[in-house]
């Protein structure tokens, strides 16, 4: 019966033969690459594995390591699996004191479950996804909304408390599960209310409309008018950037001017900000420079004769350098698209070269409520005072936080800088969430910390079920002095 | 490498936690120090050859059962069997279907026997046996996905009512389901009446040929499976209300029929969000499915 690539667990008289990839009936062991491996592991971050293997899944060979693996400052305990396990308890957090630098730390670990929490999404494309305040869908349930644009991006805001809790439980679970992928660094496609549907991931470029989201904009229009103008002097006439936000035109633009570059006599379509700059020449879109136009030549009026001469060479271009085009003017003073001249093809990938990679970059945000911090103190505002005076650094599965300013603990962190799938969710829906409290035991101890219940770090990593994973080598060392603090920026 | 079965108290020092490759137990009972001392030790006793004991007629347990199927040795798969032997003259069913819930009852089986108790109950994995002297009662919360622990709903078991036993089962639970249910729970005088049970309505939660349900072959997952090469669930797509109304009549129609021949008491079906409950009224006054519970976590 059992197939040539499954193996047969012996931890138990089950005897499960288990598939590569599968886990046994107890969901506990696994078949990892033909190797029986234990699941359930409790990530703990491992400096020195930095420097060798990326990750090492579970005890047995972690217990093979090196030495290195129980010296209190290579190894970091994070939150990530110490709080929930099947089916129905949940173990203390762990506390852990290890000394750095001669210093007793204290490092308070715990997953917090968050249902005042969501992600911001920035997604770099001038691609027009949606109008400010659309609602953004996921499988057709309203998980968030467009919220302020960025340079070069466009900012969604997801999940929050109103769409976890406060809508259907449809609404509720779609929330949750979108929330939970793309904090794990899954794709998750969302579509945005009389705009775009979108495929993202964290850290990779977007999919808009099914088209691959290259590059972010050199600069607006006009901006990159005044960039390149000097490169595109002698070799073309006239130069027009598409851009949603401003459109730039290089014989009206200043730049333009100090060159000495004559009327061409163009006629915009669009309202004209100041010289050589135009907003609205076309409505929003995924098309050109982020608006709505195919043909570029539909946001030109006719040429003014008075100006234009029969040659007259124009070249028009988005601010990512992705759509372009070369016309020249005929007898009429109409323009006739031609083949792009090799000193200008130059200048257009130069335009290319100069856009940033577009990624789309997920930000989780969530605020520890009453119950978190009453596990880690009797007294819950001495640790929030405590943060706030950088006297307690706040970590999110060993990577670096941001603690908004102002009452509570509601911090933001990059979600591509924890371990892979640091986050769980309950059916609440509430997405759950490694965070680890480090301060010195002395100052534990100050604002009525559970200091009987602090064990050992080498108590701890020997312990069966652990995942060591290497620290991120971008990351702060979590216990090191200096090391994050309250904010990263 | 066999492990040995892990028994230990919770952090709480109140609930007993047993463990012994994929039986999960949590227990608490309720009484005078002394005898709750002496059920939990009676329990623990117990339990370290339960697996054992039906690991040596695993073959037979997972074979599909037949109104004349003989009976197992064990007295753990003689309950089992007798759980499910109602369905095996119209239903693909093996005895593996009630493991949870009788090994559930046969823990308080051991506990009540051993010691003087005002209450108790034996969480197998989500299938729950209850023990409930006159006048005490159980406040049960319910869950929508078995896998993971969170209230949406709650109900009152007291002790004039007939039901001891809960379980609860659906695609997203940890055995493999023929249906689409998010999640069945049922109440049945037994504990291993109501796995059963959970199991028949569960699978019967359905859309056959439904294009968004993906479905694999249960050897295909787990070679040695009692499912065989039936088509499990693994995964639900975009159901339409009518659909999802359609799927949970079928269920609905199942545990109707369930709740009259008097195998089971009560069940609550529940699919996207949607949910039917059967026999409350009759057997169940106070039960709850509040959408309060939801945001109570975190406040």
């Amino acid at each position: 019966m059992p197939d040539d690539d499954a193996i047969r667990c012996d931890a138990c008289p089950v005897l499960c033969y288990i598939k590569p990839g599968r886990a046994g009936a107890c969901d506990r062991y696994a078949n990892h690459d033909g190797q029986l491996v234990r699941l359930d592991p409790h990530v703990v971050l491992d400096r020195a594995l930095s420097r060798g293997e990326t990750v090492v899944p579970f005890l047995d060979r972690a217990r093979d390591w090196d030495g290195n693996l129980v010296s209190g400052q290579e190894t970091f305990i994070t939150a990530i699996g110490a709080g929930t396990t099947y089916p129905d308890y949940k173990p203390a957090p762990f506390i852990i004191s290890s000394e750095v630098e001669g210093v007793d730390m204290v490092t308070v670990v715990t997953e917090g479950i968050f249902s005042y929490c969501g992600v911001k999404l920035k997604i770099d494309t001038d691609r027009h996804l949606g109008d400010e305040q659309k609602i953004v869908r996921a499988e057709g349930e309203p998980v968030g909304h467009v919220t302020t644009s960025e340079y070069g991006s466009q900012m969604l805001s997801l999940g929050g408390v109103r769409h976890l809790t406060g809508g259907s439980r449809r609404e509720g679970t779609v929330t949750c599960d979108t929330l939970l992928n793309l904090c794990n660094g899954k794709a998750v496609e969302l579509t945005i209310d009389e705009g775009a549907t979108v495929l993202v991931k964290a850290n990779k470029p977007c999919v808009v409309d099914g088209v691959l989201e290259e590059r972010m904009r050199v600069g607006c229009g006009s901006a990159t008018i005044g960039m390149f103008a000097k490169q595109w002097f002698g070799k073309v006439d006239d130069v027009v950037v598409v851009d949603d936000h401003i459109t730039g035109v290089l014989s009206e633009h200043q730049a333009g001017k100090l060159l000495g570059i004559p009327e061409t006599g163009i006629k915009m379509k669009g309202r004209r900000s100041t010289p050589g700059r135009y907003f609205q020449v076309a409505e929003p879109g995924t098309a050109w420079g982020g608006t709505n136009i195919t043909d570029p030549l539909s946001i030109l009026s006719d040429f003014n004769p008075k100006f234009a001469w029969p040659g007259l060479r124009l070249l028009m271009v988005s601010t990512t350098g992705e759509h372009y085009a070369y016309f020249e003017l005929d007898e009429n003073l109409r323009p006739l698209e031609k083949n792009l001249p090799d000193p200008l093809n130059e200048s257009v990938t130069r335009i290319k070269e100069n856009c940033e990679p577009a990624l789309c970059t997920v930000l989780f945000m969530g605020g520890a409520g009453g119950s978190l911090r009453a596990g880690v103190t009797e007294n819950p505002v001495k640790l929030t005072r405590s943060v706030k005076d950088a006297l307690t650094r706040v970590t999110c599965g060993g990577a670096p936080v941001y603690i908004w300013p102002g009452g509570g603990i509601t911090f933001m962190v990059d979600v591509s800088r924890l371990p892979e799938n640091a986050f769980g969710y309950v059916p609440t829906p509430a997405l759950v969430a490694p965070i680890e409290f480090t301060l010195k035991l002395s100052d534990y101890s100050a604002l009525g910390g559970y200091v009987d219940h602090v064990r050992p770090l080498n108590s701890i990593v020997g312990d069966e079920g652990r995942r060591h994973v290497s620290a991120r080598p971008e990351n702060p060392w979590p216990l090191q002095r200096g090391g994050p603090s309250r904010s990263q920026s | 490498m066999r492990e040995t079965p892990q028994i230990r108290l919770l952090p709480d020092g109140r609930r007993l936690h047993l463990q012994d490759g994929p039986i999960d137990i949590i227990l608490e009972a309720f009484g005078r120090v002394a005898e709750v001392e002496a059920a939990y030790l009676a329990a623990a006793q117990r339990f370290v050859t339960v697996l054992d004991e039906l690991c040596e007629e695993l073959t037979f347990l997972r074979q599909p059962t037949a109104p004349d199927s003989p009976p197992p040795r064990g007295v753990i798969a003689q309950r089992m069997l007798a759980a499910v032997l109602p369905y095996s003259r119209s239903n693909f069913i093996t005895p593996m279907a009630a493991v949870a819930g009788a090994v559930a009852e046969e823990i308080l089986g051991t506990m009540t026997s051993a010691a003087n108790l005002a209450k108790a109950y034996v969480n197998d994995g989500g299938d729950i046996a209850l023990h409930l002297s006159p006048g005490e009662h159980f406040v049960i919360g319910m869950v929508e996905q078995p896998r993971r622990p969170s209230l949406f709903g709650t109900m009152k078991l007291d002790s004039a009512q007939s039901v001891r036993g809960i379980a609860t089962s659906g695609w997203r639970g940890r055995s493999f389901s023929l249906g689409i249910a998010d999640a069945v729970t049922v109440l049945a005088d037994h504990a291993a009446q109501a796995d059963a049970a959970a199991t028949i309505i569960a699978n019967a939660v359905d859309l056959p040929g439904h294009p968004n349900i993906d479905r694999e072959r249960a050897c295909d997952i787990a070679p040695d499976n009692d499912l065989g090469p039936r088509f499990v669930t693994r995964n639900v797509g975009e159901l339409t209300n009518p659909e999802i109304s359609c799927a949970l009549g079928a269920g609905t129609e199942v545990a109707g029929s369930l709740i009259a021949s008097g195998l089971i008491r009560a069940a609550a079906l529940h699919l996207r969000g949607d949910t039917r409950i059967l026999g409350v009224q009759s057997s169940l006054p106070t039960i709850a499915v509040t959408a309060q519970t939801r945001s109570s976590v975190n406040a």
